[in-house]
């Protein structure tokens, strides 16, 4: 049996709206406002009602344009690998510092895309993060927490 | 109106503000090419560097800031289709197409060009018109700007979605939702928070557009096995660097760029509308307006597509000082950063600044000129260079924007949650594109969130909880019966493009 994958992501985003719809009206309000003509929930609720609407309309009515997506010809294995790296160095940026994660990140994720030229690999990450670093740093004056270059020295 | 204009000129072309116009626009332009610091950021950080100034100047300073990231913004729309502004969202329909397919030059002198007569037609509006314009500003109330944002989510969702209205639509709800996210602006009160902390500001803007654009942009040319950079690595630098446009595209921007000017002018007027809706409009009425043949390059690098909205944006950008200087309302998110820079200075924005400090006033109108020449005269040589990003092969241009992206979020909240967050909101955007969800619907209904709720709160108090105020007012009713004008259109030919199939 083929799914429509549309309609599937229709149907996520009808369960998503009345989600949001029942959260909406679980917003404490104060009670001087509880009856007022517009609160905080009020917005909230006329959005979850908007998204039911469409969703539902969506899900109801025939798909006439269908997209096909061919999973079999996506490359999904450098998309996780990219994703997993991203969130490796979400995770690392502020214990270990901004250049040497994001010199790594660049440097993996080069070689992970199948980059194997490694003089360029390293020109383009490492010296190029430091200018980086200096511009928003140092011309730009936007602090950037460092304590990998802290217990080196070279911050202070 | 003489005297003013004299005042202006002779603050403006002082020799320490000609260097500050220079400076704000090349600086502008570099951090705006950068995705994730957009013109806010750029203006936010000159403002510790303008307390040493006189107002006039530090205004001149920013102002420059602010053209200069605009056309830096268009320029990695165009050639990363990573858009650091909403502004530029639109030019990405059609300036990243035309950059794949070779002509990236082109793209950007189009984008230069466009941008230099809107902001220049903009300026001189602004020079006859500045008094009454703050009139019609006045004129507009609540239930006015609720029903124009209802208009330009409306409009959005029609003409970006390519026949697919309802999943423009459920993009545009998925936006607002969105930016609900956090406090409520009157009460204080959390919302959808799940008690952490790092939502209870909300979502930041950069982040969303950067899930949204550069990073799923990056993702789904991975996932498709697609390769941005195989036709700059096509085409030789002198190719590359063509910014020559023929008799045949300068005759279709002569035509575009007057109507998205005026467009852009009046939608940057209006307190809250700004670049962004002025862009789209105008992307939407060209739209419409040009013939079926060229209606069919609409998004597939279309010379009008893409100079419609650099026009509107530009002049939008010139006519968003407007509200501010005259009225002391900021016309955009970017000169809400400038309306907190002017009070810093001592500057009261209103209706009063016009007699008060008629030298702040002329002298940024003034400058707004000078500013476009100075960026014409600096982009146009440097475009062959800027377009050599696309000559940087695949496996170097993604992570490195990536890292941009990353960063332009790192800078901004000093947080991993917000990485986290903006990886989590990539992955679903990726997905999303592939079954054809538009993005900039999603964006523009962000952005007009808070606003759209403040609005509507105000509308509806004043109406007493009821939902007349709709209709109450001529100039509602006609904004709101446009945009059921435009529903009706697209369904009319939605269910006739079938009929004829």
């Amino acid at each position: 049996m083929n799914i429509n994958t549309t309609k599937v992501i229709s149907l996520l985003f009808f369960i998503f709206s009345a989600f949001y719809l029942y959260t909406a009206y679980q917003i404490q309000v104060f009670a001087f406002d509880e009856n007022a003509p517009f609160n905080a929930r009020t917005f909230p609720i006329y959005l979850g009602y908007a998204g039911l609407f469409f969703s539902g309309l969506k899900l109801i009515l025939p798909d006439s344009n269908t997209i096909k997506v061919q999973h079999k010809t996506l490359e999904y294995k450098k998309t996780v690998i990219l994703i997993i790296i991203a969130i490796i160095y979400g995770a690392t940026i502020l214990k270990v510092g901004y250049f040497l994660t994001t010199s790594l990140f660049l440097f993996s994720s080069y070689y992970f895309l199948g980059e194997r030229r490694w003089v360029l690999m390293f020109l383009l990450s490492f010296p190029f993060v430091a200018a980086f670093m200096y511009l928003l740093h140092g011309v730009l004056d936007i602090y950037l927490r460092d304590p990998f270059l802290q217990s080196i020295g070279v911050m202070g | 109106m003489i005297e003013g204009i004299l005042i202006g000129l002779t603050t403006a072309l002082t020799l320490q503000n000609i260097l500050m116009v220079m400076l704000g626009c090349f600086f502008g332009t570099i951090i705006g090419m950068l995705p994730g610091l957009g013109p806010m950021t750029a203006i936010a950080l000159m403002i510790p560097i303008t307390y040493g100034f006189d107002p006039a100047t530090g205004l001149i300073l920013m102002a420059g800031v602010y053209y200069g990231a605009v056309f830096g913004g268009s320029t990695s729309s165009i050639l990363l289709n990573a858009p650091g502004v909403p502004g530029t969202v639109a030019t990405s329909f059609d300036g990243y197409p035309m950059a794949q397919q070779g002509k990236a030059g082109k793209a950007l002198a189009i984008a230069a060009w466009s941008s230099f007569a809107g902001g220049t037609l903009s300026a001189i509006y602004l020079l006859f018109m500045a008094p009454s314009l703050s009139k019609v500003s006045l004129s507009f109330r609540s239930p006015d700007y609720f029903a124009l944002m209802i208009l330009g989510l409306t409009a959005i969702a029609a003409f970006s979605s390519k026949g697919q209205f309802l999943k423009a639509m459920m993009m545009v709800v998925l936006g607002l939702m969105l930016a609900s996210v956090g406090q409520d602006s009157l009460s204080d009160i959390t919302r959808f928070t799940f008690n952490n902390m790092n939502l209870t500001d909300g979502i930041s803007f950069v982040l969303v557009v950067m899930a949204t654009f550069a990073m799923s942009e990056a993702l789904t040319i991975i996932l498709k096995r697609n390769d941005p950079t195989s036709a700059a690595k096509q085409v030789s630098l002198t190719e590359l660097g063509s910014i020559k446009i023929n008799k045949e595209e300068r005759t279709k921007m002569y035509k575009t760029i007057p109507r998205s000017s005026v467009i852009g002018f009046l939608i940057g007027v209006l307190p809250g509308a700004g670049a962004t809706i002025a862009s789209f409009l105008a992307y939407g009425m060209e739209r419409n307006i040009v013939n079926d043949e060229e209606k069919e390059k609409f998004g597939k690098g279309s010379v009008n597509g893409l100079s419609a909205p650099e026009t509107a944006n530009n002049a939008a950008c010139s006519g968003s000082f407007v509200p501010m200087l005259t009225l002391g309302i900021p016309g955009s998110g970017t000169t809400a950063v400038m309306l907190g820079a002017l009070l810093g200075f001592g500057v009261q924005p209103g209706p009063r600044l016009y007699m008060t400090n008629p030298e702040i006033f002329w002298s940024i109108i003034m400058s707004m000129y000078i500013g476009m020449v100075i960026l014409l005269i600096l982009n146009l040589p440097l475009i062959p260079y800027i377009a050599r990003i696309l000559a940087v092969p695949k496996n170097y241009l993604i992570p490195l924007i990536l890292f941009f992206s990353i960063t332009g979020i790192y800078v901004m909240s000093f947080n991993n949650f917000d990485i986290y967050l903006m990886i989590g909101i990539a992955v679903v955007a990726t997905f999303m594109r592939l079954y054809d969800f538009p993005m900039p619907p999603l964006i523009l209904a962000f952005v007009l969130g808070g606003l759209m709720e403040e609005n509507l709160r105000r509308s509806l108090l004043l109406s007493n909880g009821s939902w007349e105020f709709l209709w109450d007012r001529t100039l509602t009713a006609c904004i709101l019966l446009t945009t059921i004008l435009i529903v009706v259109w697209h369904i009319y030919k939605t269910m006739f493009k079938k009929t004829k199939g």
